[in-house]
């Protein structure tokens, strides 16, 4: 904070201080700059809303399955029962679960997009996640279209146990279908995404890119500190580690995101419509 | 030419209703179940060291067993074992995890917790299947793929993800056996098959009860709770419809007596892989689509049912898929 100012003069609905470089922020301003640090470009988390708005052509997005909400498969009750969770959930959010998918153009190139927000729930993947995330790639499929992911996620979500788990089964069976039909799938990666959501489709895009600083592991930082006893050298688990061990193809700014995307798209939409080559 | 003959072949097995005999050995209603252990038990259960695992259970119930080594890339990883197998003069592979009998032996294997080389071995071996037509069995005995940074490093979540793709897309019958512990995506990368079953006292779970109990409850000491909460016991997972039929153990668990349970294992093993064997191809990969497409337990406007029914036996899914 800047020196001889008093913290009121900084409330929270009008500043947010960057947690990487320490800058106050003016918030209409940092939502101008799509939510990065005018001074560090510090990545701040973007809602899925925010962020269809971002990668599609202006005006093209048509939201699928909107209306569908969250069973209670186990009868699940910690400190309160799951449905009152997800009821508080939605209410909070104004969403009806973490994820939001439809149909629309990004370069004029035909996609289904699926969005995670991590603002519900951790962005946790339950059946309404991998209903959704399967019917994109299932009218993908159908309306040969590409799919893309964005995903933003802490896991499975543990109030739908097994249910929850096999989701991760269920949409890899539609995305094996996807990749046999030669159809492109691109897996964006957002902070944080780990857990079954990495373990699963965010970890097999054909081509997988990730922004910047975003946090990307399989397992929580507690546990792998837990297991080595010692703290993990700075960046462990970040896209940049990743980029550097093989595993994403590029860290992509978030003003870059969308014309990157119409790049690869177009690239595959042009060699698939050589029909010397076609199956 | 009837579904049923289509799919058994001229050998007919079929009763007066059309449908393949329920093997009388395997439980595929929790009502046959004369008693239930409560959760917390069937977790001690599954985790007990006296369990028989994996190597074990291969030795006494193929006729013949060669190991393969080898993700080809790394290393061997110990936590995951699997090779060709005989069972009744028919060659098979095999994959599971493999937990340790004493505490020296689980060092050696990681307790039973995969690297992904060891998910990588798994797929070398369940592609060879796929080349040479043999079907797959695997083992599923793990506390999960293990969390420490060498895993990070060379890509955990990436060699799960290719691996659970990959037995989703494998053109060989699958049979999945639940021997113990079967720890999320760990388990889930030895999980998909045309058939899941589960030892009776095996449990699935997400995460680890010790685990949902620290993030929901805070605090580890509410694993009891959790495991209660979590539905993670055979008999829970069959009326999810998560597993396909509980493989009985011997009375007092299968740590009493593992021959006897590697008998059992046995007779289910062969019976389910005769079943499938007649199953043409692409009926086998709609089927198995179908098996974990159906898990949605979501509302839609317009839709009853919130929670739909668990799905279909694997026979069932067969003959839908044939008859649309």
């Amino acid at each position: 904070m800047p020196f001889g100012r008093k913290p009121n003069e900084f409330p929270s609905h009008l500043w947010t201080q960057c947690p990487n470089c320490g800058e106050m922020l003016f918030n209409k301003q940092l939502a101008r700059n799509l939510n990065v640090c005018t001074k560090c470009e510090h990545h701040f988390r973007l809602g899925a809303r925010e962020r269809i708005e971002l990668l599609v052509d202006k005006g093209s997005f048509h939201e699928h399955d909107a209306a569908l909400t969250s069973g209670d498969p186990l009868g699940f009750t910690d400190s309160k029962p799951y449905p009152e969770r997800i009821a508080a959930a939605q209410t909070k959010s104004g969403e009806k679960d973490a994820i939001i998918t439809g149909e629309a153009t990004i370069g004029d190139n035909p996609v289904v997009l699926a969005v995670m927000d991590f603002e519900f729930m951790g962005g946790s993947m339950g059946a309404v996640v991998g209903e959704k995330i399967t019917r994109a790639a299932e009218r993908a499929l159908a309306e040969r279209r590409a799919l893309v992911i964005v995903s933003a996620s802490g896991g499975a979500r543990m109030q739908e146990g097994t249910i929850a788990l096999m989701q991760m089964a269920k949409i890899l069976g539609a995305l094996a279908r996807l990749d046999q039909a030669r159809l492109p799938y691109v897996s964006v990666l957002t902070d944080p995404t780990t857990g079954g959501v990495l373990a699963s489709f965010a970890s097999l895009g054909d081509i997988i890119v990730a922004e910047p600083g975003a946090m990307i592991r399989f397992s929580g930082e507690r546990v792998t500190s837990g297991t080595v006893g010692e703290k993990l050298p700075t960046g462990f688990g970040k896209a940049e580690f990743l980029l550097e061990r093989g595993f994403i193809d590029q860290i992509v700014p978030r003003p870059h995101l969308r014309e990157r995307l119409a790049f690869f798209l177009t690239a595959f939409r042009a060699a698939s419509q050589d029909l010397r080559w076609s199956l | 030419m009837s579904i049923v003959d289509r799919i058994t072949g001229t050998k007919r097995t079929v009763d007066g209703n059309g449908h393949l005999p329920v093997d009388a050995h395997l439980i595929t209603e929790p009502a046959q179940l004369t008693s239930r252990v409560s959760p917390w038990e069937a977790v001690q259960a599954a985790r007990n060291i006296q369990r028989p695992h994996t190597l074990d259970v291969i030795g006494r119930v193929f006729d013949r067993f060669h190991e393969l080594h080898g993700d080809r890339g790394f290393r061997d990883d110990p936590a995951i074992v699997g090779g060709i197998a005989d069972l009744d003069g028919r060659p098979v592979m095999v994959v599971g995890e493999q937990k340790g009998a004493s505490t020296e032996e689980n060092i050696a294997r990681n307790f039973g917790m995969p690297h992904p080389e060891g998910y990588r071995k798994a797929m070398r071996l369940y592609r060879l299947a796929e080349k040479f037509h043999l079907p797959l069995i695997t083992f599923v005995d793990t506390p999960g793929a293990y969390p420490g940074p060498e895993g990070e490093e060379r890509g955990q979540a990436e060699a799960i993800a290719q691996s659970i793709l990959l037995m989703a897309r494998l053109q060989t019958p699958i049979v999945v056996v639940i021997l113990g512990e079967g720890g999320s995506g760990g388990a889930l990368a030895l999980g998909v098959g045309d058939v899941v079953l589960a030892m009776q006292n095996a449990i699935y779970s997400v995460i680890s009860p010790e685990g949902c109990a620290a993030i929901l409850w805070r605090s580890p000491a509410e694993a009891e709770r959790a495991a209660k909460a979590m539905r993670l016991s055979g008999p829970d997972l069959l009326e999810l419809g998560v597993v396909d039929a509980l493989i009985p153990e011997p009375a007092g668990g299968a740590h009493t007596d593992h021959a006897a349970t590697a008998a059992t294992i046995r007779t289910a093993l062969a019976a389910q892989l005769a079943k499938l064997e007649r199953v043409p191809a692409a009926d086998l990969m709609s089927a198995r689509y179908e098996r974990f497409r159906a898990f949605g337990s979501v509302a839609e406007p317009g839709s009853a049912a919130a929670t739909p029914p668990p799905p279909d036996s694997w026979f069932r899914r067969i003959v839908k898929g044939l008859r649309t």
